[in-house]
Order: C-alpha cells, then structure tokens, then sequence
C-alpha cells in the first residue's frame, strides 16, 4: 500500500510536468523568435523595418512595409471572398440541406480542412494561374496570373472548411425553441434562419472569421507558389506581391548575418499579429452565449 | 427577401462544393495516369524522381513525432482533467499556452524549429530537428482531444471505482482510458494528417534531401516537401500530380479513420 501511494504521487507529478511542456513550448518559441528578432528591429529602427517601403537584403536595406500590406490586400481579398461564402455555407448545412445529403457532405468538409496546403498551392498553379492570366487579359491588364487575386481567391477556398464547421456547429447549438417559437408567430424558414437563428449564433460566428483570418495570414506555401513574390508594393489585383510568410521561407535559404536577423524579425512581426488575432478570438469565444 | 438570401444560401454552397470537387478531380485527372511503378523504386536519382524515400521519411517523420507528443500529450490532458481542480490557476494558464500553440503559424514552428535544432543544438539539417519540431506542432493537437475525451468520461464511473478501492491511477488506466481512447486516438489521427500535409515547418528543419535519411541526424524530406520541391523545380510536374494524388489518398484514409473512430466514440460516451 505505501509503495503504490508513492507511484500515484510520482505519477502524478509526471502528468504535471507534461501538461507544463506547453508553456515551456511557448516561452521558447517566443524566446527564439523574439532573441534574434527584437535586437534586429532595435538596431535597425523599428519605424524604418515596419514602415520601410524597400527591401533589398544586397544593401542592407530591409523594410517591411510591402510585406506587411502584401500580407494585408492577400487576407483581405481572401476574407471579401470567403466570408460570404462560407457563413452562407455554413446556414445552408445548419438549415437547408437535406440530412441525406448532409452524410455525404459533412466528410466531404472534412476532407476539405485536411487536403494540404501545397495541394491547393499546386492547383492554384496549375489552374488558377491561367485563368487569372486569360481574364486579366481579356480586360487589357498586363499580368501573368500570379497576383494578389490568385492567392486570395485560394485563401478564400482555404478558409472556408474552418468557418463552415465552425459556424455550422454554433447554428445547430441554437436551441430548437427559438426556432418553433419564430415559426409559431408566423415567420418562414429561411426568415427564421436568417433573422433568429443567424443572430443567435453570431459569436460562433465572428469566431470562426477571425480563426479563419489567422489561417490565411500565416499559410506559407500556398500562398508563395501562386502570389508572384515581388517584394514591391502590389500595383494592382492582378499584380504580384510578397506576404511575410513568404518573405521568410523564400530567402532563408540563403540568408546570413543580419539579412538572417531581419528574417526572423519578420518572423517577430508575423507572430505578433498572430497573437493578436488569437487574442480577439479567444475574447470573441469567451464572450459568447452558452446555451 | 426571402427568395434572395435562399438563393444566396444554394448558391455559395454550390460554390463550395464546386471547389472541392474541382480540386479533388483536377488532382485525380493529372496525377493518377503518371503513377507509375518507377516512381516507388528505392532509389531517387535525376532521371527518375521516385517518392518512395520520402514516402519512408514521412513515416519516420511520424513515427518519431508521435513518440514524443502521445506521451506529453495524454498525460497533460489526464493532469488537466484527472488532477487538476477547477479553480487551479495554472490549468488556466496551460490552457491558454495550448490554444495559442494551436494558432501559431507552421512557418513560426519553422523559424523556431531551426533557430532551437538546427542552429542552437546544433542539429543541422536532420531528422531529429523535424521530428522535435512537428511534435511541439501537434502536441495542443493531442492534448486538446485527450482532454475532451477524457471530459465526456461520466463522474459516476469514476467515483464507482474509488468506492470500489481503486487509487486513482488505476481508475484513470483501467475505467477512464479505456471508454476516452477512441476519442484520444482521433486526436492522433489528426496529428498524423497534419504532419503529412506539412510543409513551412520541415523545410528548414527537416531539410529536402532526396535521400533516405540513414540516421536522425541526417536530412531527409516528407512527401509534402518532396512535391513542393519537384513544383518549384519545375521540371516534373507528372511526378508532381502523381506525388498529389497520392497525399491525397493518405489524407482520405486519415479522415475515414477519424470519423469512424469518432463515431464510436460517441456511441461509447454515451453509457
């Protein structure tokens, strides 16, 4: 008995230790991000990396601004597209689609949050890319294909699995009253939807935009196949341009020195923004109404 | 008013669909006539870019994560939910960490990964700093469907197995671990789809040999990286298309899986 008390206390602060290896996993990420990272933007001027509007490591010149508002038109083309889409979407699996059709298209969704960045990158080259190519064309714009369009238009279809299950799990946690009670007073089904139940989800909702938003500002790979990587503010929707995730994966490769520094200060800057985004959503998801 | 947002609604669902089907086929169409036997012979050379080492490197990659993080994993979710009191201020705080490592990035997991491994323990380019760095990645993954599961486990078992005598090892390896497994496995399921798409993480970690890596500290590549690198390159997009289809597959296999097992798992949770 007195060995077997001293197995559950040792065990139980195995469990402890490992349920702390999450923390200690963060510190040290921020620890090696921010290390390398802030040293960089002290000496190089904070104002002149974030508001920079040049990068070229060759002189030693590294300003983020392009970037940062690559990053900012590719989210932002990505949620314009998305959004609608997927909140529409998402109404439709929670109140319109027949429970026949939902079997098949609940895996379907599924499957669709798990097919790998460098597939819909692939297929944003190989498809999207010339479409985009024949149709800046055809409306006299010089472009060939990679643009802030592609990669936002293959953002908005990234994110859409994330706010589609999401939002369809907040719509179905509406409670069934609500629902008879507006149908009871003489509203239709899609004024129901749409007027109480959309309404009542909202917070579900909002969340799963901002996690979707998050997702689109740190996917990497999908967007450097398809989004040009000019490292120039974008003149256009048809034009090119770098985000920072790109930024980073592109010139690691051969980076040394302080073009190395301010690589991982883009990746500073990057986690940063992440960290906010994460911080309206997990307020966003602690404000909501539980039912 | 009516009429329109019902149309909204069948449209973007269509448009959703559309997508997903479009994408699915367009991989299917140009990748399954180039799946060729040569393309899983053993060896990689120029002429004949088989996927066959990084399709192994895939599994060590796995492999090694998964025996780093399903032990951290589960046991931080047993702490989190079998140990822990309610109102116990680290829970919170771990909590916290967990889902702001959910967030975060691959590209972060990257840079992070090859500052700590590749540079600073001096790992270079190897197996081990890819293995270390996707286990961090999907261990929030592991520990969030540890402790749901373990969540939906009903008090009064547990308290049928105190007032039997049993410590609380013994309830949580004999009465809980057994009904919270499915839902524990999903969970590594899902870690191991997350590896096998994964990309910005391994790069500077991992590295993209071709070759079979011969111990942990040598680089190798996933299959992720290995069709990320055949498209840049450019000159073998049939071995490309075939590399996707076969991502494809793995990722088809994984979600069958994790529904199936999730089903189970709530008919058992329901006793």
């Amino acid at each position: 008995m007195k060995q077997n008390n001293m197995l559950e206390t040792v065990m139980k602060y195995v469990f402890m230790l490992a349920a702390f290896t999450s923390i200690l996993a963060l510190l040290a990420i921020c620890y090696f991000i921010f290390a390398r990272g802030l040293p960089f933007m002290a000496d190089y001027g904070f104002g002149q990396f974030l508001f920079g509007s040049k990068w070229q490591p060759a002189q030693e010149i590294f300003g983020l601004a392009p970037m940062l508002i690559g990053s900012l038109y590719v989210t932002l083309i990505a949620f314009v597209l998305g959004v609608p889409t997927g909140v529409f979407a998402a109404m439709f699996m929670a109140f319109y689609c027949p429970p026949k059709l939902h079997k098949v298209l609940k895996p379907a969704m599924n499957l669709m949050s798990g097919i790998p960045s460098i597939v819909f990158g692939y297929f944003g080259l190989q498809v999207l890319v010339p479409v985009i190519r024949t149709f800046s064309r055809s409306l006299g714009i010089a472009s060939n294909g990679m643009s802030i369009m592609t990669a936002g238009i293959i953002l908005a279809i990234m994110i859409l699995p994330t706010i589609i299950t999401m939002s369809e799990s907040s719509l179905r946690a509406v409670p069934k009253t609500y629902y008879n009670a507006s149908v009871g007073l003489g509203a239709d089904h899609d004024r129901t939807s749409y007027v109480i139940m959309m309404p009542a989800a909202r917070s579900g909702i909002f969340s799963s935009i901002i996690l979707g938003i998050g997702r689109a500002v740190g996917e990497t790979m999908a967007v450097i196949m398809v989004a040009g990587n000019q490292a120039i503010f974008p003149r256009g929707l048809f034009q090119g341009a770098r985000t920072m995730t790109a930024n980073i994966i592109l010139e690691m490769a051969y980076a040394t020195g302080t073009h190395q520094s301010a690589l991982i200060a883009t990746g500073a800057v990057l986690f940063v923004i992440i960290l906010i985004i994460n911080g309206i959503f997990a307020y966003v998801k602690r404000t909501g109404v539980n039912y | 008013m009516s009429k329109v947002l019902r149309g909204f609604t069948y449209f973007f669902a269509a448009v959703t669909f559309a997508a997903l089907v479009w994408i699915i086929g367009y991989v299917l169409v140009s990748g399954v006539p180039h799946l060729t036997a040569d393309l899983f012979s053993w060896k990689y050379s120029t002429d004949n870019v088989s996927m066959m080492p990084s399709i192994i490197t895939t599994i060590y990659v796995i492999g090694g994560s998964l025996l780093l993080a399903i032990p951290f994993g589960v046991f931080a979710g047993f702490y989190l939910v079998e140990y822990a009191g309610k109102n116990n201020k680290w829970v919170e705080g771990i909590r916290i960490a967990t889902d702001t490592l959910t967030g975060v990035p691959s590209i972060v997991f990257g840079l992070f990964g090859m500052l700590a491994f590749v540079t600073a323990a001096g790992f270079q380019y190897s197996l081990i700093s890819g293995i270390l760095t996707s286990a961090i990645m999907v261990l929030p993954l592991i520990i969030r469907n540890t402790e749901e599961a373990l969540m939906s486990v009903k008090d009064n078992l547990r308290q049928a197995s105190f007032g039997l005598g049993a410590g609380k090892l013994r309830t949580i390896f004999r009465i809980v671990l057994p009904i919270a497994m499915p839902g524990i496995l999903s969970g590594i399921i899902l870690a191991v789809g997350r590896i096998v798409g994964e990309t910005a993480a391994l790069m500077y970690t991992l590295g993209t040999s071709t070759s079979l890596p011969n111990s942990i500290f040598s680089s190798g590549r996933t299959l992720a990286l290995h069709m990320f690198v055949l498209s840049s390159e450019g000159f073998h997009r049939d071995q490309a298309n075939a590399t996707g289809v076969i991502l494809l597959l793995v990722v088809l296999v994984i979600n069958g899986l994790s529904t199936w097992l999730s089903q189970r798992f709530t008919k058992g949770g329901q006793n």
